[in-house]
């Protein structure tokens, strides 16, 4: 399959405005869930908004939250793919500027130091481009992310030492939750890197963040920990906006690498309540959307 | 718990009435306020022609879209979508807001810290927690953009709203030394021992 760049362009463009307006299924049916068990009035109410706003969203055919984030593209090659890796890399870029320009967005990226904004979503190195290989047959797959940023600056990373085992990482974890409290817009999905080096720890903790819900951890030891990590934070009561009750996160989603000897390292990453992606499928047939 | 209608601006004792726990809707005007913003006007010197004296701020920076002036859209700008952002990364700014320009009331998400709740005290304010991320519905409260200043700060300018029915908005700091961010984040650590313990931490 030859993949067709000006078609690449299109989708990214469409994906950035299609993950700002609409939620996947899982994320609606995690409301659902967390709705029905609620017991503290005032979470009740604030999860009740959160709900009604997916359904104005919708019918006003407007975007979730004003926060248009830090977009990330996340595209895996297949097999039997021919595609120029650099055009596809333009290609992303040009999709993101146009969304921006042409809807319009809110241009939510500037230079650090300068803080220019260039009113394109783009910048240096910004949008987030990773790209990676699957095994699936003649299949381009692009996930994009917009990533808000009061989830994002709710990131830590403790390099932990092996003496201190994996009851460091629990800690880690309750105490970052506690920490974030309001700030990260709860109730959130807790990513959590283990293992690796510093900067694969803290991927690691983005991928966790923005898996789907009802996803496992491939690791069997690490989807043990999510499981136990999921009860606990829950029992802290911080609740939907760190206003109090139940809800305090969707799950703790953990991502796992092996790592040094005379490492332990976690991070953490958290995703909002406002948990957006959408997804591009490129086969022989044309393009997909989904999630 | 009270509900209260406010047309704004308001004087500083139907906001010293305020208690955590009550609930205020707004109507007429609204300022949207940003780090950017705040940070031009209060560390670079720059000053706004708007008067904020009694009115609220809210922490956001909107999508916009520029559009011929009209009577509908009379600064040029129609309001996309707007919401709010996380407040604390703007927590030094309550004091100058209030001391400064006279600012009463102000709307954001995850709470304000302890300078704030004592600026609350001293001049007469309060914080209204509104639901982040549930901006399409909050853009419905908007009638129009009415002003803009600072535009070249864009999207973190001043901006000048005409709402309807904004809210109803949680009171979750007030004058009297109240928060509940603090007793709720209290709330959580005292839960700490219990989570770990769940946890099997030794």
């Amino acid at each position: 399959m030859k993949v067709d760049l000006k078609q690449v362009e299109e989708a990214c463009k469409e994906l950035y405005i299609r993950a700002l307006k609409m939620l996947p299924p899982d994320i609606k049916q995690g409301f659902a869930r967390l709705d029905k068990t609620e017991t503290d009035a005032t979470g009740k109410a604030i999860l009740g908004t959160m709900i009604k706003n997916i359904k104005v969203a919708e019918d006003t055919d407007n975007l979730l939250c004003q926060d248009t984030g830090i977009p990330i593209y996340n595209v895996a090659i297949g097999r039997g793919v021919n595609v120029d890796g650099y055009g596809l890399k333009q290609a992303i870029r040009a999709g993101c500027a146009r969304a921006t320009r042409e809807y319009p967005l809110r241009s939510s990226v500037v230079h650090p130091m300068t803080r220019a904004n260039e009113h394109t979503s783009c910048g240096r190195g910004v949008p987030v481009i990773h790209i990676d290989f699957s095994n699936l047959n003649q299949t381009l797959a692009i996930e994009m992310i917009p990533k808000g940023s009061g989830s994002e600056n709710s990131s830590w990373l403790k390099m932990a030492i092996p003496a201190e085992g994996v009851d460091a990482i629990k800690t880690f974890v309750v105490d970052c939750v506690l920490e974030s409290g309001g700030k990260s817009c709860p109730p959130t999905i807790v990513g959590v890197g283990v293992g690796g080096t510093a900067d694969l720890c803290v991927h690691l903790a983005k991928q966790a963040a923005t898996r789907p819900l009802g996803s496992r951890c491939t690791d069997r030891e690490g989807a043990r920990l999510e499981q136990a990590l999921s009860a606990a934070v829950n029992q802290l009561g911080v609740g939907p906006q760190g206003l109090g009750g139940d809800a305090t996160a969707f799950a703790v989603h953990v991502e796992t690498a092996a790592t040094h000897i005379t490492m332990n390292p976690v991070a953490v990453n958290m995703q909002c309540h406002s948990a957006r992606r959408a997804r591009a499928t490129f086969t022989p047939g044309g393009v997909e959307y989904g999630f | 718990m009270a509900h209260y209608d406010f047309s704004t601006p308001v004087g500083e004792a139907a906001v010293r009435a305020l208690r955590v726990n009550d609930t205020v809707t707004l109507n007429g005007t609204l300022y949207g306020i940003r780090d950017a913003t705040q940070i031009h006007m209060f560390d670079r010197g720059r000053k706004t022609r708007f008067d904020l004296a009694g009115h609220a701020v809210i922490h956001t920076a909107p999508n916009v879209k520029k559009v011929e002036p009209s009577a509908a859209h009379p600064a040029g700008y129609a309001p996309v979508c707007v919401g709010t952002t996380t407040s604390a990364r703007m927590e030094r700014f309550t004091r100058p807001l209030m001391s400064q320009y006279g600012v009463g009331m102000i709307i954001g998400k995850g709470g304000l810290l302890a300078d704030s709740l004592a600026a609350f005290a001293e001049f007469g304010g309060v914080y209204l927690a509104i639901v982040g991320g549930a901006a399409a519905l909050e853009t419905t409260w908007i009638e129009q953009i009415e002003d803009v200043d600072l535009i070249d700060l864009n999207p973190e300018s001043l901006w000048r709203f005409r709402v309807k029915g904004f809210g109803p908005l949680l009171v979750a700091m007030d004058s009297h030394g109240a928060s509940l961010y603090t007793e709720l984040k209290k709330a959580a650590a005292g839960r700490r021992a219990a989570a770990l313990a769940s946890l099997g931490v030794k």
